[in-house]
């Protein structure tokens, strides 16, 4: 795993043999390659990153890994990458998802499954498993994902590399093509804690073009290195009551509670009640938002239309041939749970859980400094290994409380077995972005052996 | 009373003046712009797109509102309602289905309060044109996306509403409303009114209530009367025979003048609202209604209570002139003008409404002005032409715009006063119908009129009718 550092780069421009790496790729992470230049007087001109594609950039396609939107261009470029373009960044391509952010193996997408650098037998976890490959193959210092029940920190943890959830309205969703409204969030994978504090710097702020955007000043660079000791640090007890977490991660998760301890913080066992609804409470508000978001491609005014006699049936034809599998299958759960009659049995009831979810990390948060457990609950499983979409949904179970929350959230390498990697998050309070980055960048080093410079 | 009563609902859609759209900055001028040059990917539904709340709109909404004597919500939301149809390019409309902007609101026709149930804030679909008579057949169909997310508050009234004409009534004073307060044209033919109508008819009789129909495409004033009226009698001519009618939508074809059912074309749907989780909620502070009561135009009520305290005119005359604020200026500078408020709104009472009405002008385009009414004024009192001379002069500067005096001189109009010329005529009209005067003498006095009648003929109407008055009674008292 070759691993690049913004810091390192600055004043280099590695472009164009970024972009002969690119044309390389073997393990069908990048679905179109191609160059944006940054700002020529940027501080990072000749830096090059990698955008999730169902995030527009105006020159590249946004196909959102979908034959439906095999051939769309976007008019417009999203907020976030404009911001890091003015500072310099250069996009070199857009990177394989799973289709439409749904899924968490891209195993997904319409152009074909992502392969893990670190075993190409293994998915790279979803459903930014493009951008984490890409990140972990070393053919960017970072990328943009989107994660809305985890597609930024599971594929981060399975591939060996960082990745950040920052919290719910710090990045500008706009250009980000809507999975889930209310979870969606756009966060980097980097290969270090301090290079995600600085793109996520980078990119937030109050966008005039998103509403649910927050005007709020924060430094995320600045306290990044300072000591943790005294802090309190809560894990939850449920970790150890599913039988579906495999022993490997828990050993190695009580080794990060180790090392934290050493570093002076406090670490303590918690419960939290409406953990246990987490998932039933995404799958239902994460589809429904789902189905309607979606109602918008209906081959009428851009990407593919397959026409037939008659608006109905160029409707149905368009859908059900751009539409893969996992997709219809969320349209449908959504539709349901919307429909008159199970609205308030499934809809509303599960918004209204939501937020006694929410309210009860408010009263954690009240307590402690953060909350860490581990990103994923199994070691990366093999490609085609997983059948049973009940049994795939459940590998959500640790990512998807901080989207419910709106939380910060980050995944950092915490280890290897087997020769796979295994992540730990970290995550705070809402808008405690600063915090949740400071005490990943700490555990980092400390795990690191203090070898890292700051 | 009658034996069928009619129970009418009206579910109406104001488009508002603002200068951009409802959740984006594209223009708002749809009548005046080429097809698809007013948009951006937010009302184009492009993936990754979100809307913004446009401030201006929510300033007229609440507005409206207040004008519309509703009880504002402090806590309103925006919802998504979903379907399908190629005007509507996110696949769902932005609007407000839980927690609409304002309840329980009212205007009042002829001392009768309409209620309104509820006032939300939405955004309006593309125009969508398909040749032949509907998309499912069409060859082909046209989408222009400039009217896509252009604002609307929709408006929905209890079904207080009795007849077709006090339809008709309703709509027309309530343009009359969001004019006022500059919220909307109100124009019915440009499509920033419109308005679908519910209606049933109970006979009385039987006590059976006939099943509800939606009445659609209604694009003027008249048409809501004259569709409403049309299903109505349909309607009844059901219930005479011991029938009902289907429960179902249908059009208005002004070209038939006949509904015709469209069934089929809006099958149940189910919309699937849920709360639209890019938007925030809309909050709605008391402060904030204070500041937007302060922006509210003299509101017709008001204005009709100083024509009466300022101009002395009668209160039934102030309620007419203030009802419509173009015709409220009209008065308030003819009067300023003139000199003479009641002169003006006498004449604007009987002449210039009539031919208003007649013509189907509205006051802005009429021919005459404001200054004419003083011209005129100053020829009467000059005795220059008489009032009923003046009367026909009216008319005339309606018709062609040219000032009264050119009128009057032109066409040799002056008035006629000669006592000799006058007596001369009906001297010779008496000898000419001695029947008629044989009555007058036998105490039929109305047959005065008759005389008179003549002389104003023969003058051409220039003979000064009180003088002719005077000189026929006495000339036939005299006989």
């Amino acid at each position: 795993m070759v691993d690049l550092n913004i810091d390192e780069l600055i004043g280099r421009d590695i472009l164009e043999e970024t972009l002969k790496l690119l044309k390389n790729d073997t393990l069908n992470s990048i679905l179109e390659v191609g160059l944006l230049k940054g700002n020529e007087k940027g501080k990072y001109f000749g830096i090059p990153f990698l955008v999730k594609d169902n995030i527009v950039v105006e020159g590249f396609k946004a196909t959102c890994a979908s034959k439906i939107l095999e051939n769309y261009s976007p008019p417009y470029t999203a907020t976030a990458v404009k911001r890091l373009l003015n500072a310099g960044f250069s996009v070199v391509g857009k990177t394989n998802l799973d289709e439409f952010a749904m899924g968490s193996s891209n195993e997904n997408s319409a152009f074909g499954p992502v392969k893990n650098p670190v075993d190409t037998d293994r998915i790279p976890g979803g459903s930014s498993g493009g951008s984490a490959a890409a990140v972990s193959a070393g053919y960017v210092p970072f990328a943009l994902g989107s994660d809305t029940g985890g597609s930024v920190r599971l594929p981060a943890s399975f591939c060996g590399v960082v990745g950040y959830k920052p919290s719910y309205g710090l990045i500008s969703r706009y250009g980000l093509v809507a999975f889930a409204s209310s979870l969606d969030q756009i966060g980097p994978i980097t290969t270090n804690v301090k290079d995600a504090a600085l793109i996520t710097q980078i990119m937030m702020g109050k966008d005039p073009l998103d509403s649910t955007t927050v005007d709020m000043k924060m430094d995320l660079l600045t306290d990044l290195s300072k000591p943790i000791k005294e802090y309190k640090i809560a894990y939850p007890k449920f970790i150890f009551k599913y039988e579906m977490v495999e022993n490997e991660v828990l050993e190695i998760f009580e080794k990060v509670l180790e090392t934290i301890k050493n570093l002076g913080a406090r670490v303590t066992e918690v419960d939290l009640e409406f953990m246990k609804y987490a998932v039933a409470v995404y799958y239902i508000i994460a589809p429904a938002e789902a189905s309607s978001n979606l109602a918008r491609f209906d081959g009428v005014r851009y990407g593919v239309r397959k026409e037939k006699e008659g608006l109905k049936s160029t409707y149905k034809y368009t859908r059900d041939y751009g539409f893969g599998l996992e997709v219809k299958r969320r349209i449908f759960m959504g539709n349901f749970t919307l429909s008159t009659g199970y609205y308030e049995a499934y809809y509303n009831r599960a918004m209204k859980v939501r937020r006694l979810i929410y309210e009860e990390f408010k009263e954690l948060f009240e307590k402690y400094d953060a909350l860490i457990l581990p990103t994923s609950p199994v070691l990366p499983p093999k490609i085609g290994e997983i059948k049973e979409p009940l049994q795939y949904y459940l590998m959500d179970m640790f990512t998807i409380i901080a989207n419910l929350g709106g939380l910060p959230a980050i995944s950092i390498p915490a280890g290897e077995i087997k020769n796979l990697p295994v992540g730990i998050q970290i995550m705070g309070k809402q808008f405690d972005d600063a915090k949740v980055l400071q005490i990943a960048n700490n555990i980092e080093f400390a795990l690191s052996g203090g070898a890292k410079d700051e | 009373m009658s034996r069928f009563k009619t129970t009418i609902g009206l579910e109406i859609h104001v488009q508002l003046m603002t200068k951009t759209k409802m959740f984006c900055s594209c223009k708002t001028n749809v009548l005046e712009a080429e097809p698809n040059t007013n948009i951006c990917p937010v009302c184009t539904g492009q993936p990754g797109a979100l809307p913004v709340t446009n401030e201006e709109a929510v300033k007229l909404a609440v507005k409206a509102a207040l004008l519309l004597n509703a009880k504002i919500n402090e806590v309103s939301r925006f919802d998504r309602k979903n379907y399908f149809y190629p005007d509507l390019p996110k696949g769902y409309q932005i609007t407000q289905y839980f927690y609409p902007l304002a309840v329980q609101g009212y205007i009042e026709i002829d001392g009768k309060k309409i209620r309104i149930r509820r006032i939300h804030i939405e955004e309006d679909a593309g125009k969508l044109l398909h040749e032949g008579e509907s998309i499912e057949k069409a060859n082909y169909a046209l989408v222009d996306y400039n009217r896509s997310g252009i604002p609307l508050i929709e408006i929905v009234t209890e079904p207080d509403i009795e007849s077709p004409k006090e339809a008709r009534a309703f709509m027309e004073k309530l343009r009359n409303i969001v004019r006022y307060a500059d919220i909307s044209t109100g124009d019915m033919e440009k499509g920033a009114l419109r308005c679908d109508a519910n209606i049933s008819v109970l006979d009385t009789e039987t006590g059976v209530r006939s099943n509800r129909v939606e009445v659609k495409n209604m694009n003027s004033f008249k048409f809501v009367e004259k569709a409403l009226e049309y299903e109505r009698d349909r309607i009844i001519s059901y219930l005479e025979k011991g029938e009902n009618v289907p429960q179902e939508t249908r059009g208005w074809d002004m070209n038939s003048k006949r509904t015709f059912s469209m069934r089929g074309k809006e099958e149940e749907a189910d919309y699937r609202y849920f709360p639209e989780p890019d938007l925030l909620p809309l909050i709605i502070t008391q402060d904030y209604i204070e500041e937007i009561k302060k922006e509210l135009p003299e509101l017709a009520d008001e204005k009709a209570e100083r024509f009466v305290r300022e101009y002395s005119i009668p209160e039934y005359d102030a309620k007419v002139l203030s009802a419509d604020k173009d015709i409220a200026e009209y008065f308030e500078e003819a009067a300023k003008i003139v000199g003479d408020a009641k002169f003006v709104s006498n004449w604007m009472m009987t002449e210039l409404l009539r031919e208003l009405k007649e013509r189907e002008l509205n006051i802005k385009e009429v021919k005459i002005k404001p200054v004419h009414f003083k011209e005129l004024k100053e020829l009467i009192s000059q005795g220059i032409i008489s009032t009923s001379m003046a009367k026909k002069v009216f008319v005339e500067v309606v018709e062609t715009g040219e000032s009264p005096s050119k009128i009057v001189e032109r066409k040799g109009l002056k008035k006629i006063d000669d006592t000799a010329l006058i007596e001369e005529i009906l001297k010779r009209v008496i000898k000419e119908n001695p029947k008629t005067v044989k009555k007058y003498k036998n105490g039929k006095t109305s047959v005065l009129g008759f005389f008179v009648g003549q002389i104003m003929k023969e003058t051409k109407g220039k003979a000064d009718p009180k003088l002719v008055n005077e000189i026929a009674k006495k000339l036939l008292d005299e006989v």
